[in-house]
């Protein structure tokens, strides 16, 4: 078992805080001191937002970090140079979350064999149809030890959660409510679906994501799964930070 | 109507996956995947029902004003030396093709039970369609539509008002079409359970492309049907149309792309020239790429950030093609040109003198090339004309030859 997202799941089965960040943003040398930080305020994930024009799942706060990121000069290439000695000092697992196009356009190949070489221990591409990369790409994932990681909605079906369940590896990202990244949608009235995940004892272990911003949230979301995502909030904390190491400590600390 | 014949099997339709060739597909985050598997699931059905062919016909005949006539557009004709008919879309009710897919679509999501309607609209003309099918069957309408367009096409904008449909500003990137169409997916992801996202062009994720094309492949129908009675000859030489995401040309080849003998030519917008940067020939500029949920050809930069497009007509602004367009570009089936966006305007302006119709700007693209084709005098040429110049007159009189900016 020599994947990290494994590693970490195998000691840890409860409050698993996984926090999403643009890479490039808010500056695009902030990549690593943003993930540095995240680590020695004690986060059990990264997960890396590789920015795209058009991300259509998410909303203003992370399309608008994803234009600044790519404004900023970050790409695909730019990012794998900034990671090239991530491992020297991120112990973390960290994931590449991001849409397919700018993946396909770099080659599937050479983005494991990047992410493989580089020490990325998984990815989600939200717009890679299972069915496709069942039959095209899974062989290359694997090959690389890169772990896809799959989305479950409130809407979708036993039937296809235990199809996901069998495909996705890491975990299971389960999103809290029908929406884009960033909409408030109460997590309170969520509860019935993450009982329902619950019940259904699957093999990946399943972060909450999609609605997190604080403590409460957070608690709300982890009661019935391994742990949840932050994205948007931590976004707009970063947004607004003028020191960024005191605006992450200060982010955690608010949510552990 | 014969909408949902079966097709499968041609090599210029959909196969069983959602694919022309390598074209096309359903690149959806799972956010949406109930929604577009439910219309994957009952698309063809419910347009084989004989009960929706029935009213989807009487509509298109009572409402609509179909068949849309087929001009023979005489002074043109000696103009290009060829004998040239348009097929005139531009008399539907709201002026344009689009109305074809929208009641096509609207009755769809009636028998979905779907009581929200969402559309993207570029040049405004498929907001107006949207939003006119709604206000025909009483369901809330939004339409997304870029603030650059919202400027540009001011008298649609009042229209969909009028019609009863909220217009959203779409202000992220190109604040054009293609962002438009970003944000009504969004809609779509939060609400997935009430609400169908018309969608305006032979585009997005299957099975759009293909229930777009069949909803316009009336155009094809009565252009075979309105030829043989004029020429006694059902297949033209060649099909022109203008493609922005190919809703319009798709309905006007569908009944030729098996007929070999019909030359089909599409007609991209080049803006200020294919390669002024300020461009929507997308075959000329694109790569293998996403947008949309569909693979295809689409213009994008060496990261694989979708580009910009630019071009003086809104409805072709757009930075890919539908799938189908994508496959007879790459299998040579079609040709394909483009027309700047000075070229379109003198050939508005020559319509306008020659047959007195001001054709929209969209359509102009596809006039504006005849001069291209090498035309021999026994020539059949169907032009489709896929709308009326209404919409674009600001842009037209600012534009005249010897207008230097005052008011008319
Ligand atoms: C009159 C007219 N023609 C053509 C188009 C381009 O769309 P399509 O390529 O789907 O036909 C539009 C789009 O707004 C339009 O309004």
């Amino acid at each position: 078992m020599s994947n990290r997202i494994d590693q970490l799941f195998a000691g840890k089965r409860k409050g698993v805080l996984n926090i999403y960040c643009t890479a490039g943003f808010p500056e695009l040398n902030d990549t690593l001191p943003v993930m540095k930080a995240l680590q020695q305020n004690g986060v059990d994930i990264i997960e890396l937002g590789m920015p795209f024009s058009d991300p259509l799942a998410d909303g203003p706060v992370i399309q608008d970090s994803s234009t600044r990121a790519i404004s900023n000069g970050m790409s695909l290439k730019v990012l794998f140079e900034q990671l090239k000695n991530l491992r020297q000092e991120i112990h973390v697992p960290v994931l590449l979350m991001g849409y397919l196009n700018p993946v396909l356009l770099y080659g599937i190949e050479n983005f494991c064999k990047k992410c493989a070489e580089v020490g990325v221990d998984g990815a989600i591409l939200p717009d890679l149809p299972m069915d496709e990369y069942e039959s095209e790409y899974k062989p290359v994932f694997e090959k690389y030890g890169l772990h896809l990681v799959f989305l479950v909605t409130p809407e979708t079906s036993e039937e296809r959660i235990r199809k996901i369940d069998s495909v996705s590896k890491g975990f299971i990202y389960a999103v809290s409510s029908s929406s884009t990244t960033g909409t408030d949608k109460n997590m309170g009235h969520q509860q019935a679906y993450f009982e329902r995940l619950e019940s259904l004892k699957l093999k990946n272990p399943v972060l909450i994501g999609f609605g997190i911003k604080d403590k409460a949230t957070f608690d709300a979301a982890t009661a019935h799964s391994n742990g949840g995502v932050i994205g948007t909030a931590f976004i707009r904390a970063l947004e607004q930070a003028t020191n960024l190491d005191s605006a992450i400590q200060q982010f955690i600390a608010g949510v552990k | 109507m014969k909408i949902a014949e079966n097709t499968f099997g041609s090599k210029y339709h959909v196969d069983e996956k959602g694919f022309y060739g390598r074209f096309g597909g359903a690149y959806i985050p799972e956010m949406l995947y109930p929604n577009v598997e439910e219309l994957q699931r009952n698309y063809l059905a419910i347009l084989r029902d004989p009960g929706f062919q029935e009213e989807f016909d009487q509509l298109l005949r009572d409402y609509v004003g179909r068949p849309s006539p087929l001009y023979f557009a005489k002074r043109l004709s000696e103009k290009y030396n060829a004998k040239i008919y348009l097929k005139r879309e531009d008399l539907n009710h709201t002026g344009a093709h689009k109305v074809n897919n929208t009641i096509g679509q609207i009755l769809l999501a009636k028998r979905l039970g779907k009581t929200r309607i969402i559309a993207e609209t570029g040049a405004g003309q498929h907001g107006v369609a949207t939003a006119t099918v709604c206000a025909l069957m009483g369901l809330e309408c939004v339409v997304y539509m870029g603030s650059i367009d919202i400027k540009r096409q001011a008298p649609n904008v009042a229209r969909m008002k009028m019609l009863g449909a909220t217009v959203v500003p779409a202000t992220s990137g190109s604040q054009t079409l293609k962002d438009a169409c970003n944000e009504a997916i969004r809609d779509w992801i939060n609400n997935p359970v009430n609400t169908h996202y018309i969608l305006g062009t032979a585009a997005g994720p299957h099975p759009y492309p293909d229930m777009v094309t069949r909803f316009q492949s009336v155009i094809s129908e009565e252009i075979k049907k309105q030829l043989l009675e004029k020429t006694g000859k059902a297949n033209p030489d060649y099909v022109v149309a203008c493609i922005g995401g190919g809703s319009n040309a798709a309905g006007a080849y569908y009944h030729f792309l098996d007929e070999p003998d019909v030359k089909l030519v599409a007609v991209e917008a080049g803006g200020k020239g294919v390669h002024s940067g300020h461009s929507a020939a997308t075959t000329q500029l694109g790569k293998l790429g996403i947008i949309h949920a569909s693979k295809t050809l689409l213009m994008q930069t060496e990261d694989g950030q979708i580009t910009e497009p630019y071009s003086i007509s809104a409805g072709l602004d757009y930075p890919g093609i539908g799938p189908l367009h994508a496959h007879l570009y790459e299998t040579g089936r079609a040709t394909f040109l483009n027309a700047t966006d000075d070229e379109a305007l003198q050939a508005a302006y020559e319509l306008t003198r020659l047959e007195g119709i001001i054709p929209a700007l969209e359509s102009s693209h596809a006039l504006a090339k005849l001069g291209q084709i090498a035309l021999k005098p026994d020539d059949v040429v169907v032009v489709c004309l896929s709308g009326r110049g209404d919409k674009d007159m600001e842009t037209y009189i600012r534009n005249l030859p010897g207008n230097t900016g005052g008011n008319v």
